[in-house]
């Protein structure tokens, strides 16, 4: 199948200079893995540091006096607590109460707010916020191809950014960010990332893109054994899995309450003010979750998969939204939507493996912590 | 570069065979590992299963995907290469040897004749490209 149709980031020769294996994912042509393998690539983000094209990424600026009230209409977490340099997580959901689509809500002042969403799902959202319009007074921008955005993230991740910013990064503080020079390029720095690493995201001009990310891969000494590695889609997934975060399509859907996500912290019912789908999540609250998305390891040789059903007692009663290995915890974990009275740790499951039923058991999630 | 082996026998789906005898020792080929990526788990058969030609005996996964393994000749299953879920990593560092995933008792010896040399299966590989 040819390439061409496919969207490409602006750093897609440098993949394929790395020995990127060039994926289509969701329309854009990206690398799942590079030459060192995603076992290598997870492991190495652990343990020094990982780069990650994130370009595909969206982003959507909200501007004017109305920018807070319109966001804060528009999804669950609360704008209003948010100050200048500070970002959330959040989620855009819809008049059922379910999810439009996960994202991150940036506070560059009381009417600047920047709206990164996942690549799969820009178009949606930025029609969904758009025909939800209602009179603000607001201008809205899609500015997702004015941006690259590569993410830098491990132990070594702090290190090497700052070696190239003339920000402090000390006092840029986990989902904080702030705007300086990364080797010279105006870019915009948060402390936040898809990996459960310490780490920085970094946005800049799309031309920019090659010389920060050969800067980050010279800074950062690869294709030394304790180097950075560039990490594919693949160890992105695993990274993101075994700290438990939820992905768009997986975890979260138009028919999936944050709630039964386990998304309960960043939904604020109290919050002034309505927002979309309020009343029925607070409904939903009220009434009890009848499904709950938990975690789990296997417990028998195998690998779960997204999409393979769970039984327990020998009755079908739930589904794997996201399974894989875990190369740094040297397991095989997922996640599963379980009927809430089983959704509890320790709780026995079993999981259809093509046909084989192998015994797991429901865990604690995040099932990797990193040590601070 | 694919490593191929020369003394080895080959078929389209990427396995090899080393005959002795009548039985055959059977893996995957360095081509296939390297498409597949890091291997974390080898489902196989046991010793007394039985197989036809072209039967898939198990099967590979890496992180992302699952692919069958199948046997080019038929034959019974003698024994398995039982340590090999421990590092499963061998399939892929050391494909044609450590990596070998069963021996199989041929029922017909002349089916391994009819695979491919390692230059046919160069050959194959590089029309394929």
């Amino acid at each position: 199948m040819s390439d061409e149709n496919l969207k490409k980031t602006p750093l897609n020769e440098a993949h394929r200079r790395l020995g990127g294996k060039m994926v289509d994912f969701g329309g854009w042509d990206m690398p799942v893995q590079y030459t060192a393998g995603v076992i290598e690539e997870h492991m190495r983000c652990r343990t020094r540091a990982g780069l990650f094209d994130v370009s595909h990424m969206g982003e959507i600026w909200v501007d004017g006096h109305g920018a807070v009230a319109f966001v804060n209409r528009l999804t669950t977490n609360d704008v209003t607590k948010l100050v200048n340099g500070q970002a959330h997580y959040s989620a855009l959901t819809n008049e059922q109460g379910g999810v439009v689509d996960d994202l991150l809500v940036y506070r560059f002042g009381l009417d600047k707010l920047l709206l990164v969403v996942n690549a799969g799902t820009t178009d949606k959202d930025w029609d969904w916020i758009t025909s939800h319009k209602n009179g603000e007074d607001i201008a809205l921008t899609n500015a997702s191809a004015d941006y690259c955005q590569i993410a830098v993230q491990g132990p070594d991740a702090t290190g090497i950014v700052q070696k190239l910013s003339d920000v402090d990064l000390s006092d840029v503080k986990y989902y904080h960010f702030t705007t300086g020079r990364v080797d010279g390029v105006e870019s915009i720095i948060s402390r936040t990332g898809y990996t459960g690493e310490d780490g920085f995201e970094v946005y800049a001009k799309p031309e920019f893109a090659e010389q920060l990310w050969d800067k980050f891969l010279e800074v950062g000494r690869y294709g030394e054994d304790d180097g950075i590695l560039p990490c594919g889609l693949a160890a992105r997934n695993t990274l993101r899995l075994e700290s438990a975060m939820s992905l768009y399509g997986h975890e979260l859907a138009d028919d999936i309450s944050p709630l039964e996500a386990g998304l309960g912290w960043i939904v604020k019912l109290d919050k002034d003010g309505d927002f979309i789908g309020r009343d029925k999540i607070a409904a939903l609250k009220e009434k009890g979750l009848t499904r709950k998305l938990a975690g789990f390891e296997m417990r028998e040789p195998g690998i779960a998969r997204d999409g393979f059903e769970v039984s327990v007692n020998g009755e079908k009663c739930g589904v794997v939204t996201s399974g894989s290995p875990a190369p740094f915890l040297k397991k095989n974990i997922g996640l599963a939507f379980l009927p809430v009275e089983f959704a509890k740790v320790g709780q026995e499951i079993t999981i259809d493996v093509r046909g084989k039923h192998l015994k797991a058991e429901v865990v604690p999630t995040p099932f990797y912590k990193r040590q601070k | 570069m694919s490593n191929i082996p020369e003394n080895l026998r080959y078929s389209k789906d990427h396995e090899w065979i080393e005959v002795d005898g009548d039985i055959a020792t059977i893996g995957i080929t360095d081509y296939a590992q390297h498409a597949l990526g890091d291997v974390v788990y080898i489902d196989m058969p046991r010793a007394g299963d039985k197989f036809t030609t072209h039967e898939a005996f198990g099967s590979v996964e890496s992180v992302k995907a699952v692919s069958e393994v199948f046997t080019p000749i038929a034959g019974e299953v003698t024994e398995v290469n039982d340590g090999l879920n421990d590092t499963p990593e061998k399939v892929n560092n050391d494909p044609y040897d450590g990596g070998w995933m069963i021996k199989l008792k041929m029922d017909n010896p002349l089916e391994a004749d009819a695979m491919l040399s390692a230059i046919e299966y160069e050959e194959f590989l590089a029309a394929s490209a």
